[in-house]
């Protein structure tokens, strides 16, 4: 694991919401609610750029509505973010994508129809091809060489070249997740959102997909990604944040959080150990 | 029985204005269903404005050309009219609010209210001879044997095939193009699409203009060639003929358009005919009348398209791996 996000992040009071010293992503006071139910409360929460951080807590504890409303595809009640500096509440899906966002989905959305390579091809940014003027003047061909070749070399890394001519839809599982990851860095997000990368994946693709946010983060690009097994963000992670009830409750390095008694309570019940003593 | 005559008859239908007036309908439609995923089942709304936009036009003075552009303009209204508010919802909104509209546009066509401009029940007649004035082929009948047409139906013949022709070159430019691509992962999964950056949305509109245009183009290529337009002409029947058109073919290929609509009006004409000879044979002895032939050469569609979706699912050039992989 790179030493350098680890250190840098080493300082930090392990307690909720607290600031670090170059935030990428920083919330204040985001809420959504379904009904009754407060699904997303946090109050403040930062996520430290160049690291790879990972978002816990046990089911419905808002994780994937966080994300949802991060990247545009739900809507908060209240609350404001910023991405690198820049106001993103109220912008579109696809505006946030653009502005450096990236997600992914716990259920894959691999483009079935379309061979890996159009899947890889459809994420690169500011295609000059993608507007009806520009396809028709058919200019866009050499940009669409240059994409072809980083398609190619991402597909390589991922282990997916060889498929490169199939269909989406006939990958399994695990190909779907890699192509997913693969297609989303083709955009060059500045923020890579993964949400349970590792779900429904064999154990032995797991850890390639660990290698592979891993190594993402080595590149240079941040990674947020949600997780719901505790001891896959061990080994894997610089920074954890863990959500329960929709609140942060707890986040610090992982050893820290990995100790931490309300975390425990979160993901065991609050009265686990009194009934094991009884 | 003249089998030839049945076969020679079928032929003319399956390379007629009517097939090529289908075969646009279902152009447009592939690009609404088959390369986007939008359900438009109002298709034949975008055909009426055509029609009528030319119609009306030509009937209140003014040029044809004018009357074909106000022909394309009202497709391209009604594309944003109906598009804006429903595109941002579930797909299925956009099925419910077209069909609707293709009725209620039909209403309002034959309203009294409009009367002044659409002449209401009785419609519009004649409004299309400066097109005929334009007609390079001098008068005589062309063709083998009995497989002919009039100078006047070969006219609109070669402008209907041609105009398809020309589409389906634009439009393969378009759908291999990064634009196209776009278009395709929405027909996927929109959501997928939105998450690497794309304006859904604005795509979508694109989409249903584009296409509801070509609807139109197909609904001024029927009016012009029966020189008529009636408000009931304009039923939903039409757009499902469409969509039977482009499932024969194969929704999402270039050509399943082409395919499907000779191969409907074929199959169609050939029902027909040969229904009629063998009721003229005698061989149907006194269980069917010559007027029921126009309802059983449908129920004979029918029961081929019924065939075709357990033979060939995906339509005569749809490919067999994308629908498999459409089912997990």
């Amino acid at each position: 694991m790179n030493a350098e996000p680890s250190a840098a992040l080493a300082n930090l009071t392990p307690r909720p919401g607290v600031p670090k010293p170059d935030p990428v992503l920083v919330l204040d006071e985001v809420r959504r609610s379904f009904g009754g139910l407060q699904a997303v409360a946090v109050e403040h929460l930062e996520v430290p750029r160049g690291a790879t951080t990972a978002l816990i807590g046990p089911n419905g504890a808002g994780k994937t509505t966080l994300f949802n409303v991060l990247t545009g595809f739900d809507r908060a009640d209240s609350g404001t973010w910023a991405f690198d500096g820049r106001s993103l509440q109220g912008r579109r899906a696809h505006q946030i994508a653009r502005a450096g966002m990236v997600r992914t989905f716990q259920l894959t959305k691999a483009l079935g129809r379309l061979t890996l390579l159009d899947n890889m091809l459809l994420a690169a940014p500011g295609q000059s091809g993608e507007r009806i003027t520009g396809a028709l003047l058919g200019r866009w061909r050499a940009q669409e060489a240059k994409h072809r070749a980083q398609a190619e070399d991402l597909l390589d890394r991922f282990g997916l070249a060889p498929l490169r001519h199939d269909l989406a839809g006939t990958l399994s599982g695990g190909q779907r997740k890699l192509l997913e990851m693969a297609r989303a860095l083709m955009a060059r997000p500045r923020l890579l959102m993964l949400d349970e990368p590792m779900a429904g994946v064999n154990p032995a693709l797991r850890q390639s997909l660990l290698d592979h946010i891993r190594e993402i983060c080595r590149r240079g690009t941040t990674v947020l990604f949600i997780e719901h097994d505790m001891d896959v963000v061990m080994g894997s992670s610089h920074w954890v944040i863990v959500m329960s009830a929709g609140r942060v409750i707890a986040e610090g390095p992982p050893a820290a959080v990995g100790s931490n008694r309300d975390v425990i309570d979160a993901y065991l019940g609050r009265h686990h150990g009194e009934a094991a003593g009884r | 029985m003249d089998i030839l005559k049945v076969l020679t008859d079928s032929l003319r239908a399956a390379v007629g204005v009517p097939a090529a007036a289908y075969a646009l309908a279902a152009v447009g439609l592939n690009v609404h269903f088959g390369y986007t995923g939008l359900l438009n089942f109002g298709h034949v709304a975008f055909m009426m404005m055509g029609a009528y936009g030319t119609a009306v036009t030509v009937d209140q003075g003014g040029p044809l050309w004018l009357g074909l552009l106000v022909g394309v303009g009202l497709a391209v209204a009604l594309g944003l009219l109906l598009g804006i508010p429903t595109l941002r919802l579930r797909a299925d909104y956009l099925a419910i609010v077209t069909i609707a509209a293709a009725e209620i546009l039909r209403y309002v066509a034959r309203s009294n209210t409009l009367e002044p401009l659409t002449r209401g029940v009785f419609g519009i007649q004649q409004f299309a001879d400066p097109f005929y004035t334009l007609n390079p082929i001098p008068p005589g009948r062309y063709g083998f044997g009995t497989f002919n047409f009039s100078h006047r139906q070969l006219w609109v013949i070669l402008v209907g095939w041609t105009a398809v022709a020309l589409l389906l070159l634009l439009l393969t430019a378009l759908l291999r193009s990064p634009w196209g691509r776009v278009l395709k992962a929405i027909r996927e999964d929109e959501d997928a699409a939105r998450s690497l950056g794309k304006n859904v949305f604005a795509y979508k509109i694109q989409s249903l203009v584009l296409g509801g245009v070509i609807g139109a183009f197909a609904g001024m290529l029927l009016a012009i060639d029966t020189q008529a337009v009636n408000p009931d002409t304009f039923i939903s029947i039409l757009t499902f003929f469409a969509y039977t058109v482009l499932i024969l073919g194969g929704p999402g290929r270039i050509l399943a358009p082409v395919v499907g609509a000779v191969l409907f009006w074929f199959l169609l004409q050939f029902a027909d005919g040969f229904l009629r000879e063998a009721l003229a044979a005698g061989w149907l002895g006194s269980a069917l009348e010559g007027n029921d032939i126009a309802a059983i050469r449908f129920a004979l569609v029918g029961l081929g398209l019924i065939l075709l979706m357990v033979l060939r699912p995906q339509g005569i050039l749809g490919s067999r791996e994308e629908l498999l992989t459409d089912e997990r």
